[in-house]
């Protein structure tokens, strides 16, 4: 049966990525035709959130199961491809690439950080959680570890680590919405509201996995298409992946020029005496006690001028710096941040209950497979990105004037994600006089490419998907933990599945309204926070799932303890750099916190447990379960 | 239920099996990273190598390493009957 089942999804799928294709083709000639920009970008984003809701509709349910593991008979490949789309986030899909072009070969330990971590979920973790086969992350806590506190601590953490990261893809559909749809951002995040919670609210897990589907086939399409075709452009080879590298050694070559150039030194000189001249500025303000606001911005000003008057180091460079000990601490900071991404990754709970969906432990297994494949065609082709467009920009824009910079840096200066300004006066474009907004790499790419709006609209659809597919799959694990793991295991075991769905979508529809209100307010703090979730969720989830699977004698103290201990380092780290100005530890940033919540968690739990009793004979047995796909003897 | 020697040598075996593998995770991913500076003038491909294996050549291994993982569990379910009756 569920082979007939999976060639029936596969037929379909097949047939759904032939229509997009025609569809994206039919808009190409119709673009041709003389349709304005304005209509493309409407029927992009109309059809697109169209078909979700007609997929949430087609998978409404009234099942517990289907609500919330849809069924689990979601096959292994299209398990990775949900994985997939929930995983890739907004940041992932439009930040990602221009990370990469400011930082060079320090950002790749977000592209380590967030492929490795799927190792340790395939080795460590998914193929035992879909062996003890309940619903949610606090389950596991709840059942290995006895008691309400350890799932309470569970569901805390969940909340904790989830709801910042929801509410950061809400503001990236605001984002995305107002800027193709011409609407305004308050507008966009509700309109992003609707279109979430048509795939989420009718069939919980059922629904927003077979749209994640739908939407990871729109998002890698419209990925790869304007990089194939700038590589094809640049070197007349339409696999960016494989021949960057030659781009990457013209690129090099021109980062000698610009460095040895004159022109180049005098706009850096403009900027550090700018700078001086704010410090000047900021000495006068604190002297004469003024208030926070305006100083605060100074020193941003102050800041952005320095690093314009700071030399340009290689892209492929690793861990820059002045001094020798400025590059050991970027080095230790960058295993300290692709390690806590990577636990991170594996610890994140929406990303983990995606394991419980699928037939069978071996599906399991061969879903991890799938997923890091489909999650590994994007992140293997963002550094690409990053390096044809900091070619694009070397050549074509720096030493040009610049009353004739092209076309796209006018269109996307309106929107201030470029910023050009000619501080030395001298007519001519300078590095240190471009600003480029990370997010322009990857929507600006089309136009660089010189390719139809279409594909800029294509590009739009697949941020959207990239957002609402993460989101979706957040709201549902933050209410099903509210739902599941505190009102029905908790409050009300009695309660019937009627019951139990309505409370579920109630929350959903609360948590959203919640997030999209939080996400309305443009708050910085909570922007920034978003890379804290991944040391959260490591340090609160790695050792006791970790341990509670590989180690039997990790008690229910133990865990709690550990989980506690893990979760405060992490805190008090994180809050204590970030807001309080302590003194880093090792010069780590507060950003890495778990690389020092984890090990703590880690030896709280093996020190606790072992001054407490063994766990009873029951909880061996659930572990023995756990460990072996099948007991028969 | 009581556990079977045979049982236990699976356990031990996947043990292995996973040990093996994280070391080559840790070694491809930090290993690399620490020397990365000491490793940046030798070129692979056209690119500098560190750069070469964060962006592409990592990346690779951890999609082999867990393809490996899941083919060889899967064959050893079967070797030592704990595998799920039906698919």
């Amino acid at each position: 049966m569920s082979r007939a089942f999976a060639n029936r999804i596969k037929k379909y799928y097949s047939f759904y990525t032939g229509a997009f294709v025609m569809f994206v083709l039919a808009l190409a000639v119709a673009e041709y035709m003389g349709m304005p920009d304005q209509w493309i970008g409407w029927t992009f984003m109309a059809a697109t959130v169209a078909l979700y809701a007609g997929i949430g509709i087609v998978s409404r349910t009234a099942d517990v199961t289907e609500y919330y593991v849809a069924g689990r008979r979601v096959p292994a490949i299209f398990n990775g491809m949900a994985t997939g789309a929930d995983w890739m986030s907004a940041a992932s899909f439009i930040g990602m690439a221009g990370t990469l072009y400011a930082k060079g070969y320090d950002g790749l330990a977000f592209v380590m950080g967030w492929t490795g971590g799927y190792v340790l979920v395939a080795l460590l973790l998914a193929p035992y959680l879909r062996k003890f086969g309940q619903f949610t992350i606090p389950d596991f806590m709840g059942a290995r570890y006895g008691g309400h506190t350890a799932r309470t601590i569970a569901v805390a953490g969940t909340i904790l680590a989830s709801f910042t990261y929801v509410t950061a893809q809400i503001y990236g559909v605001g984002i995305i919405t107002s800027r193709f749809l011409g609407i305004t951002f308050e507008i966009g995040v509700f309109v992003g509201l609707a279109g979430l919670l048509v795939c989420s609210f009718l069939g919980g897990m059922r629904a927003v996995t077979w749209t994640q589907v739908a939407q990871y086939i729109i998002l890698i399409i419209a990925y790869l298409m304007p990089v194939v075709f700038m590589s094809y452009q640049v070197t007349s080879m339409p696999v960016p992946q494989l021949v960057y590298g030659t781009v990457l050694e013209k690129v090099t070559e021109r980062e000698e020029e610009i460095m040895a150039d004159p022109a180049q030194a005098t706009a850096r000189d403009a900027y550090r005496a700018r700078a001086e001249e704010i410090g000047r500025a900021i000495a006068a303000l604190e002297a004469s006690g003024s208030n926070g606001e305006s100083l605060a911005q100074l020193r941003r000003d102050k800041e952005t001028a320095e690093a314009k008057a700071r030399p340009i180091h290689h892209h492929a460079e690793p861990f820059p710096g002045e001094t020798e000990a400025e590059r050991d601490t970027a080095r230790l900071n960058f295993i300290a941040l692709t390690f806590c991404l990577m636990v991170g990754t594996a610890s994140l709970p929406h990303v983990l209950i995606r394991f419980y969906t699928t037939p069978s432990v071996r599906e399991a297994r061969e879903s991890v497979f799938w997923s890091l494949f489909f999650i590994f065609l994007l992140y293997f082709t963002a550094p690409a990105y990053a390096v044809f467009a900091k070619y694009e920009v070397y050549t074509n824009l720096i030493g040009s004037s610049i009353v004739e910079l092209p076309g796209w840096v006018a269109s996307w200066a309106k929107l201030g994600l470029v910023k050009v300004e000619d501080i030395n006066g001298d007519g001519i474009l300078q590095l240190a006089e471009l600003t480029l907004n990370p997010d322009v790499i990857v929507l600006a790419t089309p136009e660089i490419a010189g390719l139809p709006y279409v594909v800029a609209g294509l590009v739009a659809a697949g941020g959207l998907a990239a957002a609402l597919s993460t989101a979706d799959g957040l709201l549902l694990t933050i209410a099903n933990a509210l739902s599941h793991d505190v009102y029905y295991q908790m409050i009300d075991r009695q309660a019937s599945t009627t019951r139990r769905l309505a409370v579920s979508k109630g929350l959903l529809l609360l948590v959203a309204l919640i997030a999209a209100y939080v996400a309305s307010l443009k708050p910085d703090t909570i922007l920034s926070m978003v890379a804290w979730a991944f040391s959260i969720a490591a340090a609160c989830f790695f050792p006791a799932l970790v341990l509670g699977i590989f180690w039997q004698r990790a008690t229910r103290e133990g865990a709690i303890a550990g989980m506690l201990v893990g979760l405060g380092v992490t805190l008090f780290y994180l809050v204590g750099v970030k807001f309080y100005g302590m003194t880093k530890w090792l010069g780590i940033t507060d950003v890495s916190a778990g690389i020092f919540g984890i090990p703590a968690g880690f030896v709280t739990i093996w020190l606790v447990s072992l001054f407490t009793p063994a766990p009873d004979r029951a909880t061996l047995e659930l572990v023995e379960r756990v460990r072996y796909p099948s007991l028969r003897g | 239920m009581q556990l079977t020697e045979r049982h236990r040598k699976y356990w031990r075996a996947n043990l292995r099996l996973t040990g093996t593998l994280l070391a080559i995770w840790f070694a491809v991913t930090f290993g690399v990273v620490w020397f990365a500076r000491e490793l940046a003038d030798i070129k692979f491909l056209n690119f500098p190598l560190p750069f070469w294996v964060g962006a592409q050549g990592a990346l690779i291994v951890y999609v082999l390493l867990v393809r490996h993982y899941a083919r060889r569990m899967n064959e050893l379910d079967e070797e030592y009957g704990v595998a799920e009756d039906g698919r």
